[in-house]
């Protein structure tokens, strides 16, 4: 198994690590159990996210792809960045060993989880977003692709 | 420090010098088939009984009780199944541990679908097996107990002598899996009641591929590997002879120097253990503090994962190896960090350090230097830690 220099750059010198003290959402997705957890704090301003931030329980693959995915939301509209998919953010990182793919969906679910407690604490519907998966062994039976 | 520093030497060892010199011959010069009658192939015979002698006397065996095999996981198939297939008309209960290598448990997990029945026995807090709990799972139809000598994870050194007497006295095949015991603490297998053990030869300075089998004399034990009369009938196939003649010399030179070697392994040891306990929070060593394979270290950092550990470590040129799911490309952790009780997050978050003759103190200066940094920047990272924090302060 090895990784690509990008996976290796965003785990040595992850970019965004940190909380945003009055987030517009917050999403944890994942647990201790199987070893991955991510915490995904958006500021979210006139529907578009000015800033995202993280912090991650896991593997190598889990701070790239957690590093990477607030990378890619930052500056889009709540729209664009529901388009941000584990296929974009893996790709972005030039790929990552097939092991290690259920990291890159817990990214989604991680930026999924942070934009839907946003809808809810502003009771709003975001259109074509659906309840995040919290418990990762739903994750885990997702075809790898 | 520009070099590479090996921690891993429970994984696997580089061949030593010694045994590297004595083995090249065997490629090209002395390539005969030790089954052949000419000159050539005498030498090849007469090489092979030279460290099958070599063997031997490391674990206080006959030359004829020894039988070389590809390596551990062979011996341990090998005594599992033939034990197994020999002893069926008698019973068809085996006992073992949960922390067993996988080359034992996924045997046993075999024969359970073969229609054996096993009991897995439970370890304490330390990795140990409890004798009441053997005591209690022997059975009439009982016909094989097999408990590693020592655990390859955790470093614990099980009771082999106090089983290996309950096991005779219960008139009970006993076989261990030696593999990360040899050439590191003594074995006697007279005197521990043995009748077969596992062995590997790259743990301990000989190549990759080569491991024996010692099968008391009078086991009943059926043949393996099908095919020529190698091994006085018990395992066919051309003997690796460079193999054999490299492990016959790493397992004399490791019995040698053992009584040297020992102390300072463990004061490397209990010197990695005592700073990075005591220099990072939230540290817990794993397995017994002093029932330990010399030169077994393993930690768990609270709130960290071990296979970013590993990469920051590696940046830092250390070589080591964690029970993290994420390092075994399963979802779970080790088992045996959970069979002694570890929260799956704890698991998580394990380190290994295997030393061996190689490293030096300077080398454990180095990670104790370099280690405690890395898993703050990996907790200043973590949500765990950050609850952690809240809710402590």
């Amino acid at each position: 198994m090895e990784y690509s220099a990008k996976v290796m750059d965003h785990f040595m010198n992850p970019r965004n690590v940190g909380e945003i003290e009055d987030a517009s959402g917050v999403g944890t997705v994942g647990n201790a159990k199987c070893g991955d957890i991510m915490k995904v704090y958006l500021k979210i301003e006139n529907g578009i996210i000015e800033d995202a931030k993280f912090k991650t329980f896991g593997c190598g693959a889990a701070v790239a792809t957690s590093s990477m995915a607030t990378e890619l939301v930052k500056g889009k509209t709540i729209k664009e960045a529901l388009e941000i998919t584990n296929k974009a953010v893996m790709e972005a990182l030039d790929g990552l060993p097939p092991v290690k793919v259920h990291c890159s969906c817990l990214a989604e679910e991680a930026l999924h989880a942070a934009l839907w407690d946003y809808a809810e604490k502003n009771n709003i519907v975001i259109e074509g977003l659906e309840k995040p998966v919290n418990d990762i062994e739903e994750l885990h039976n997702l075809p790898e692709e | 420090m520009d070099k590479m520093i090996y921690f891993d030497n429970a994984a696997t060892t580089p061949v030593r010098k010694e045994v590297l010199d004595e083995v090249i011959p065997y490629f090209s010069e002395h390539f005969g088939n030790a089954s052949s009658v000419y000159s050539i192939a005498r030498e090849s015979k007469k090489a092979i009984d030279k460290a099958r002698e070599q063997v031997a006397k490391a674990l206080g065996a006959e030359p004829a009780e020894i039988f070389f095999t590809a390596g551990g996981s062979e011996s341990d198939n090998w005594a599992l199944k033939g034990i197994a297939d020999s002893m069926s008309s008698k019973g068809k209960h085996i006992i073992t541990s949960k922390i067993e290598h996988h080359a034992i448990l996924h045997t046993c997990e075999y024969l359970e679908s073969k229609g054996f029945e096993i009991t897995y026995l439970p370890v304490d807090e330390y990795g140990k097996v409890r004798i009441e709990d053997l005591k209690a799972a022997i059975r009439p139809d009982t016909i094989l107990i097999s408990i590693m000598f020592a655990n390859n994870e955790i470093g614990t050194i099980e009771p082999i002598a106090e089983i290996g007497k309950i096991a005779r006295e219960n008139n009970i095949y006993f076989h261990t899996d030696a593999v990360q015991a040899v050439g590191h603490v003594k074995i006697d297998v007279k005197e521990m009641n043995i009748d077969m053990l596992s062995l590997s030869g790259h743990k301990l300075g000989a190549p990759k591929g080569i491991g024996a089998l010692y099968i008391r004399k009078g086991v009943k034990l059926k043949s393996f590997i099908h095919g020529g009369a190698q091994e006085r009938g018990r395992r066919a196939g051309t003997e690796n002879v460079p193999g054999i003649v490299g492990l016959g010399k790493a397992i004399e030179m490791a019995t040698a120097e053992m009584d040297e070697l020992s102390p300072k392994l463990i004061k490397m040891r209990d010197k990695l253990i005592t700073e990075l306990t005591s220099r990072i929070s939230h540290t817990k060593l794993n397995g017994h503090p002093t029932d330990r394979l010399p030169g077994n270290v393993n930690l768990s950092f609270e709130f960290i994962e071990g296979e970013s550990m590993l990469l920051f470590l590696d940046m830092n040129g250390i070589c080591a190896s964690s029970g993290s799911a994420c390092t075994s490309g399963s979802l779970d952790p080790s088992h045996v960090l959970l069979a002694i009780g570890l929260p799956h997050e704890k698991a998580h978050g394990s380190l290994r350090i295997t030393l061996g003759h190689m490293n030096t103190e300077e080398e454990v200066d180095y990670l104790i230097e370099k280690l405690p940094p890395i898993v703050q920047r990996l907790r200043d990272m973590s949500p765990l830690y950050e609850e952690y924090i809240k809710n402590n302060k």
